[in-house]
């Protein structure tokens, strides 16, 4: 008996409202936890993030895919349970009471009713019933008249409206437990039984798909997945990535994807505008093909796998290089080719380094006037202000100047312990500040942003001067000479001692050796450590004349090696001697012993597609359907029901009116209700 | 069977309307077709059905709340006058005088913004100085900063055409513009309630909230320059927006109101304001029809949202943050129907409840843009 009543009370507990609100609220609160912490990272970043101990003890609480966690899918189990127990529980007394028009009511219960009003009558009973009826009837009710009493002719008309209301009760409770079944087995269920019972394993290791065992396969029978793959342009995949938890699974498909090409278009201020993919798939089972172009919002579905267009990728553009050696005087430029993905190794003095060419980018459209004028805005006063923001909500083309720069490409370059730095070089010059330059950006971590390091181009638009410049100007050997030249040069036209024209090649040689130690950075600590506070301004002045006039001859010098005419002796080429001499000083702090030039390119694009089977989808719709349905029933079709008990006896009539709820318009619709029968029942 | 006998009463809604709402219907299919044999060329079938429906759905609206016929003769009105003036060059909004300081489109919602901050005056003047004139002024105000709003965002709407063929769309597609569709939906609603219910000492808590927004907007527009149109990522260039965003601020607009009701509710049971406002059942009884029609469009909004991001995202369901906060709106909102409704919970607690709501949903809004990252990120602070 104990036992009965204890199942009785746990069937109450769960088909009781109170259990399914606190369902609600613990779902409510339990969802928040996954949009805090970022769902389905790489674990190594959860390890950084929470420290070797609270790790596993998040991951143990499934914190790391809270929606997927036996915890929360138990909640959602429950909140099933608990919302069909409740529909089992009160469906049937709810369609009894729809179909019912509770004409048992007896005259005692009716006095009970809070809406109820009396009237005496002076028309023939027949006359008021009938036009008691028809205006029930037109105002939308359904009735039933009976006889009471055995001695006296008493008539009850009990009427109701709106019975709906209790079909959305209905019709909305049926909908989440659709809803939530349809997500179940849209959700990775199966899949999660079989890893229980150790059938599939996920696979942590980065190896390639073929040599996945089977254990971490899933067949193209599997009834419902979701995963991505990346494909290059001219490359087909016949299987998807499925991420889970520190791995990941293969999913065999039934059809194999190729990738023709790969679209993007841009809006002319560089934001994407359009992604598409032109893929053909082939039946793997009938050989059937299907050439399709698959575009953001419109997917395209075969055998119930949909795909999508998700995301995309360089898929090994190939590149043509030009390595500069920078601090190294002996060095000449070195081609590599190389291709985005693919790793190479560079020869650099005696040691090796390894070049992993990370990325390439076609387009980079950038404002080229967001540089110069960060304070415009604060100087205008409050009605300037609203002023200039009348007119049309367009964009104000004026105050941006946006260009496309052109490809630029990235790589790590990787040293013997492994250590990294990453660099981001444009491949055409940027015209910066009236000259121009090509650029090359260097960082230690991914955190940061790029620091630019300029390469001053020649009158030719060529970076050549600059680099043969640099090697010379490292170059011991050409030191005496270039001091020689400086010194004649410097003095040409007037008759001076040997002994002043010694002191400035000494002079002239000791700059040189001073730059080559660490560029402007060590001649300015040389300045600081050698000479009084007093006179340092006038003699960094002077140095850096001298600076100057030594790397305008070692210039000269390195025209004449490679059989060029002189450089005129103008501002241009003052100007690329000073930011050759900035640019050899920025190389000590670059972080890599080579700049690599891009030559030429053949791009290769990946597309990220994405590949879903969700046979529940259609459950979820439907419903989301009755959900509707149910919510609009429940809340805007008022249930009310009337009686009207006609005494002839006393010549008085009993109208009362009983709502599921109370609210202003049914205070107001018995008003209506009673001032239509105080018309009804006069003679 | 049920619907048949249900015939007489919509038998009599059609006997009620006069020859002006016919009219007023005919003409808005007038415009339908007119648009449609403009523009059908550009629309795909879902389009011209949302054009039909929205058509549809404003005669219904229309003939049910009277008011509606004026306002959509309003802003159809000026807005086509604005456009024509324009002729054809996003220039003339700088030149032509009406333009400029009147119905180009930042303009007239920098007017949209002005008309609310004096009808939140008015309300509060109306309120404490027991002033009837003054709040009817205050609704009259709220009216205009309505018409002006909605004259911004169907101006801002062709403008967006005329800065490049492939940027025109529909403006509810970022932060700014749906703060602005906020503030239209929030006014409309309320000024529903208000002629319905007579709440009119309502407006000044409500005016609350939509002086928020007001704030928000001019911030934003002033110190990010956000009122700039842009181009529409790929994600959005989809009919879905049409009526999955609108649907959506039906849902915040009513959840609003009901919070601010709530407020009021809460300070009237405390003895503050109490002979100034409405009385307890009345507030309480909008709180809940608020709280009714928010909640029904937004669950279909969030169905809405879940049937497009079937088509974008690749899955109807991602648990993204956006998803799951909309989720968790629901759900809350869900258990209070639930505790008012079925047990009968009425009162304070319910009061607090739908303010704390409004924390809720404005997380949802705006939080989970500023906090988190996720698929939904369309609107960056």
């Amino acid at each position: 008996m104990t036992r009965h009543s204890t199942a009785r009370a746990i069937y109450d507990l769960l088909s009781s409202m109170r259990f399914a609100v606190s369902l609600l609220t613990i779902l409510a609160i339990a969802s928040v936890v996954g949009t805090v912490l970022k769902q389905a990272e790489p674990y190594a970043n959860y390890i950084s993030q929470f420290g070797p101990f609270w790790f596993p003890v998040f991951e143990a609480l499934g914190l790391y895919d809270v929606y997927h966690a036996a915890w929360f899918l138990a909640i959602l189990g429950f909140l099933v349970l608990s919302t069909s127990l409740c529909i089992f529980r009160n469906g049937p007394a709810m369609l009894r009471e729809m179909r019912n028009f509770r004409e048992q009511a007896t005259e005692r219960s009716l006095q009970h009713i809070h809406h109820r009003a009396e009237y005496d009558f002076t028309a023939a009973p027949a006359t008021v019933i009938e036009r008691v009826t028809q205006y029930l009837h037109s105002q939308g009710f359904r009735f039933r008249t009976v006889a009471r009493g055995e001695s006296v002719a008493d008539t009850l008309i009990a009427a109701k409206a709106g019975s709906y209301h209790r079909a959305g009760y209905l019709l909305a409770h049926s909908g989440i437990v659709m809803i939530c079944i349809g997500g179940l087995l849209d959700g990775n269920i199966p899949l999660k039984l079989l890893q229980l019972s150790g059938q599939k394993v996920v696979e942590t290791r980065d190896i390639p798909q073929s040599k996945v065992p089977p254990e971490s396969r899933l067949s193209p029978s599997n009834l419902s997945f979701r995963g991505n793959v990346n494909i290059p342009e001219g490359s087909s995949a016949s299987v998807i990535f499925m991420n889970m938890a520190d791995g990941y699974f293969v999913q065999d498909l039934p059809f194999t994807i190729a990738l023709d090409k790969f679209h993007i278009e841009h809006y002319s201020t560089g934001q994407p505008k359009d992604f598409a993919s032109d893929i053909v798939v082939i039946d793997r089972e009938t050989g059937e093909r299907f050439e399709r172009t698959v575009r953001v919002n419109y997917p395209f579905i075969h055998k119930g796998v949909a795909i999508y267009q998700a995301s995309f990728t360089d898929g090994g553009t190939r590149m043509q290089l030009k390595g500069w050696p920078l601090l190294s005087p002996r060095a000449v430029p070195f081609d590599i080719a190389g291709a985005v993905n693919k790793t190479t190794s560079i020869k650099s003095g005696d040691s090796e380094i390894r070049l992993e060419l990370s990325d390439f980018r076609a387009f980079n459209i950038e404002d080229l006037a967001a540089n110069d004028d960060g304070s415009r805005v604060e100087t205008a006063s409050v009605s300037k202000k609203v002023m200039g923001q009348l007119g049309s909500a367009a964009a104000d083309q004026s105050k941006k100047d946006l260009r496309n720069v052109g490809p630029s490409f990235q790589y790590r370059l990787r040293d013997a312990q492994g250590q990294a730095r990453e660099f981001s070089n444009y491949m055409l010059p940027l015209l910066l500040d009236g000259a121009w330059y090509l650029l090359t950006g260097v960082r230690a971590t991914p955190n940061e942003s790029f620091r630019y390091m300029r390469l001053p181009l020649d009158a030719d638009g060529s970076v050549d001067s600059h680099m043969r410049l640099r090697a010379l100007l490292l170059d011991e050997r050409v030191w005496p000479e270039i001091a020689r030249r400086f010194a004649r040069n410097a003095v040409a036209g007037s008759a001076v001692s040997a002994q002043l024209r010694g002191r400035l090649t000494e002079s002239a040689e000791r700059v040189l050796q001073l730059f080559a130690v660490r560029g402007l950075d060590s001649v300015v600590q040389f300045l600081e450590k050698a000479i009084p506070v007093a006179d340092r301004e006038k003699a960094a002045d002077a140095y850096i004349k001298v600076l100057e006039g030594v790397a305008l001859e070692a210039l000269q010098l390195s025209r004449e090696r490679a059989k060029l005419p002189p450089a005129p002796f103008d501002e241009q080429t003052l100007r690329l001697v000073r930011d050759s001499l900035i640019s050899i000083s920025d190389s000590y702090f670059y972080g890599a012993p080579v700049y690599l030039q891009l030559l030429q390119y053949e791009e290769v694009k990946a597309s990220g597609l994405q590949l879903t089977r969700s046979p529940g989808k259609n459950i979820v719709y439907g419903g989301s359907l009755l959900l509707v349905l149910g919510v609009f029933a429940m809340l805007y079709i008022r249930e009310r029901r009337l009686w009207v008990l006609v005494k002839p006896a006393q010549g008085r009539v009993l109208l009362a009116m009983a709502t599921n709820r109370q609210t202003l318009e049914n205070e107001r619709e018995f008003e209506r209700h009673q001032a239509a029968f105080a018309d009804a029942v006069k003679g | 069977m049920e619907l048949t006998r249900n015939l007489p009463q919509l038998q009599s809604l059609l006997c009620r309307l006069s020859p002006l709402d016919w009219l007023y219907a005919v003409a808005l299919a007038a415009g339908g077709v007119y648009a449609l044999r403009l523009y059908g060329g550009y629309m795909d079938v879902y389009e011209k059905a949302i054009l039909a429906g929205t058509a549809l759905s404003m005669a219904g609206l229309g003939w049910h709340w009277k008011a509606v016929r004026m306002l959509m003769a309003v802003i159809i009105g000026v807005s086509l006058w604005s456009i024509s003036l324009y002729q054809g060059d996003l220039a003339r909004a700088d030149q032509a005088f009406l333009l400029k300081y009147l119905i180009s489109s930042q303009t007239a919602i920098m007017w949209m913004c002005f008309l609310f901050a004096m009808a939140g005056v008015a309300y509060w003047a109306g309120l404490l100085a027991r002033a009837d004139g003054v709040t009817q002024a205050a609704t009259g105000l709220t009216w205009s900063a309505t018409a002006m709003g909605l004259i911004g965002l169907l101006v801002r709407w062709y403008e967006s055409y005329l800065v490049g063929s492939d940027v025109g769309h529909i403006p509810i597609s970022n932060l700014y513009e749906v703060f602005v569709l906020f503030c239209i939906i929030t006014a409309m609603l309320y000024l529903y309630y208000e002629g319905r219910y007579a709440t009119r000492k309502l407006g000044a808590f409500v005016l609350m909230i939509i002086l928020a927004a007001v704030a928000f907007i001019l911030w934003y527009t002033f110190e990010r320059g956000a009122h700039e149109i842009q181009p529409l990522v790929p994600a959005l260039q989809s009919w879905w927006m049409k009526i999955h965003v609108p649907a959506n601020f039906v849902g915040y607009g009513a959840f609003s109101i009901a919070a601010m009701i709530g407020v009021a509710y809460l300070l009237s049971s405390k003895g503050m304001l109490t002979r100034l406002l409405p009385p307890a059942d009345v507030m309480d009884d909008v709180m809940y029809k608020a709280i009714a029609i928010g909640f029904t469009f937004f669950t279909i909004a969030t169905i809405l949202g879940a049937m497009w991001a079937a088509e974008a995202w690749g899955g109807y369901w991602s648990w993204d943050p956006k998803e799951t906060w909309a989720l968790i709106v629901w759900l809350n909102y869900a258990a209070w129907l639930h505790m008012r409704l079925i047990k009968g919970l009425r009162g304070p607690v319910l009061a607090w409840w739908s303010v704390i709501g409004l924390l809720v949903t404005t997380f949802a809004f705006i939080g989970v843009n500023m906090f988190l990252s996720g698929l939904h990120s369309y609107g960056t602070l």
